[in-house]
């Protein structure tokens, strides 16, 4: 379960997150969707405590990120934007390198690592090098490393940035089976196909503040559009639409 | 926290062993760029320096046959007289195109002069602005100076007076440097190649630490991680460090096995150099690593790209030289205020071993307290730097 609740965030003059209020609850898939540099990675940023807001709060299972950003990341399994590997060492090896950092008993960890492996469908490739893997490999790496230690909550930054088409069916697939297991899924895209195709709930984010926090269904009632596309571009415009930032 | 920090270290030194850069410069650049530059000094700068004395010099003479005693007494010097160019103008440009590097000539009035002890004539012709020329033919000259003492004493004690009353002092030498002495001048530039070596070892886990986890995207993801960022930077730090001292080590081997072949004693000079010395060396220089590592790490942190980085860590390589440097000009001696400069303080206590000189338990104290805590406070300034929101560029 992530909240939260009137966030700001400044980077000189530039209001990258104004006001931004939502909840994902668990055993739900909630997308962030917006265009280019409408503050989706700036929340979520601050969602895996790596920048701090100016004002608000951002709640993981109740831990306020701010006062306890240790608990709070315990709580999450993140894959940021371009997320990258280290090519020196095998999938299996990253995986397990982020499984130890996570604090995972000794005893669990190849175990877990083999789970992830086969969750991710992994195997073929476990025990080569990362370097030289495709896009696709890679970043079935690096969700596979976040979520070795099975965390209630994921966040996931543009995951399907670079994938092909198969590559994203596989992590639609996926991100369907950890709502399924009762996890709390939130995921940013510039994509709206891919948002309404497995989004149980949207938050649109222009210049940003949230434009629209809705159901696919509600969305289209509250725009008075039945093509996303339309609805998408009238919901930006309905908070000023200074979608540059 | 520890385990942590564990976990970090012991990847790192994985990762490298794995990264041909790495292994690279911290293996093979740094341990051998100092010993190989080293030996190939001396061994340039003995060839220049040292005339061979027990090879015959070959010293062309015009006019050779008008003083027959001069040539008997030159040739019972290790000299041989060869054949010359026909006349002066031929031998003048003989040695200016450098087919000979002397050339002695012995004028037609030369027997007459010296009959009637007229101050006799004797040319001796050669390149001054050529070292090695100007080797034979001060050996040419001191060989006829010997000759002409030798003849003046034959003439004073013909006519009754000693010798000895021309000769109003007698300048002794005495030096008191000694060998391994001598050899610490030399050899004091090594302290250098050391730190060099030490720095490079260390230099791309310095640059990865920051610049290289944000080149690759893998800092983002790993700052989400449920562990403080100062186990992460700290692990890291060490791990820099363990490279370091390996690259030290080695430096020190590979050159303790160059001294073998470097043929010191001729040059006047015993390096003391053997494997305790090695030992204690490494002890003596190692505490630079983790000053070295922190340093590295936070310049590397101000930079955008490891391109940027390795290009500002070329500089920080450099700076160890600079004490040094202002030393070796002033020709200080260690006192226990100099033990407080790191990479000088490491300089003076390594020439003062080689010299074979007791070392002074204060100053070693003050050198590895100093740089240590010294290298303490700069990695804590990179764990705060490593804090920061704009680490992630």
């Amino acid at each position: 379960m992530i909240s939260v609740s009137r966030l700001y965030k400044s980077f000189g003059d530039v209001k990258a997150v104004d006001g931004v209020s939502f909840d994902a609850p668990d055993g739900h898939i909630t997308g962030l969707l917006g265009p280019n540099g409408a503050g989706k990675s700036t929340t979520l940023r601050i969602l895996y405590t790596v920048l701090k807001p100016d004002a608000g709060t951002a709640m993981i299972d109740g831990t306020d990120v701010m006062a306890d950003s240790l608990e709070a990341r315990r709580r999450i399994g993140t894959l940021p934007h371009g997320s990258g590997l280290y090519p020196h060492l095998t999938a299996r090896e990253n995986i397990a390198y982020y499984a130890r950092l996570y604090g995972m008993p000794a005893g669990r960890i190849d175990e877990q690592v083999q789970r992830v492996i086969d969750e991710l469908d992994l195997r073929d490739e476990a025990d080569r090098r990362t370097k030289g893997f495709s896009q696709g490999q890679r970043t079935k790496v690096a969700l596979a490393r976040s979520l070795v230690h099975g965390p209630k909550n994921v966040i996931l930054d543009e995951p399907s940035n670079g994938l092909d088409v198969m590559a994203t069916r596989s992590l639609r697939e996926l991100i369907r089976e950890l709502k399924n297991a009762g996890r709390c899924v939130l995921f940013s895209s510039h994509v709206m196909q891919e948002v309404a195709a497995l989004c149980d709930s949207i938050v649109i984010i222009a210049g940003g503040r949230v434009a629209l926090h809705d159901t696919l269904d509600g969305i289209r009632a509250a725009t008075g559009c039945d093509d996303l596309e339309e609805a998408f571009v009238k919901a930006i415009a309905r908070v000023g639409g200074d979608s540059d930032r | 926290m520890m385990k942590t920090l564990k976990t970090v270290f012991a990847k790192e030194v994985i990762d490298n062993f794995r990264d041909r850069r790495t292994l690279m410069s911290a293996l093979l650049m740094g341990p051998l760029f100092g010993p190989i530059l080293f030996a190939m000094i001396i061994n340039l700068s003995l060839s220049q320096s040292l005339s061979d004395d027990t090879e015959a010099l070959q010293l062309p003479v015009i006019g050779a046959e008008r003083a027959p005693n001069l040539m008997d007494y030159l040739a019972s010097n290790n000299i041989d007289i060869i054949d010359a160019p026909p006349d002066r103008d031929a031998a003048i440009a003989a040695v200016t195109r450098g087919d000979h590097d002397v050339v002695v000539i012995v004028p037609e009035e030369f027997g007459e002069q010296f009959a009637d002890m007229i101050p006799a004539r004797i040319e001796v012709i050669s390149d001054q602005a050529n070292t090695t020329a100007e080797r034979e033919a001060r050996r040419a000259k001191r060989a006829l100076q010997a000759w002409y003492q030798e003849i003046a004493a034959l003439r004073l004690s013909a006519r009754g007076i000693d010798p000895s009353m021309v000769r109003p002092i007698n300048i002794d030498d005495v030096d008191v440097s000694t060998p391994s002495g001598r050899s610490a001048v030399l050899l004091g530039m090594l302290s250098y190649f050391f730190i060099f070596a030490l720095l490079t070892g260390g230099m791309n886990l310095a640059i990865d630490a920051t610049a290289g986890e944000r080149e690759r995207g893998s800092l983002e993801p790993l700052l989400c991680l449920p562990i403080t960022r100062d186990a992460l930077i700290v692990g890291k730090i060490l791990a820099a460090c363990l490279f370091m001292a390996i690259s030290l080590s080695l430096s020190l081997t590979s050159f303790y096995v160059t001294l073998k072949f470097v043929p010191l004693e001729r040059l006047g000079m015993t390096p003391n150099f053997g494997p305790d010395v090695v030992i204690t060396a490494f002890f003596l220089l190692v505490p630079f690593a983790l000053l070295g590592a922190a340093l590295m790490t936070l310049v590397a942190s101000f930079t955008r790209s490891y391109k940027e980085a390795q290009t500002w860590l070329s500089v920080v390589l450099l700076a160890p030289t600079l004490p040094i440097l202002v030393v070796s000009i002033l020709q200080v001696r260690p006192t226990t205020l100099l033990m407080t400069v790191p990479s000088l303080s490491q300089h003076l206590l390594l020439v003062g071993l080689i010299r074979n000189e007791p070392l002074e338990a204060l100053h070693v104290l003050v050198s590895v307290t100093g740089t240590l805590t010294l290298g303490v406070l700069v990695a804590w300034l990179c764990a705060r730097l490593y804090r920061r929101e704009g680490l992630l560029g």
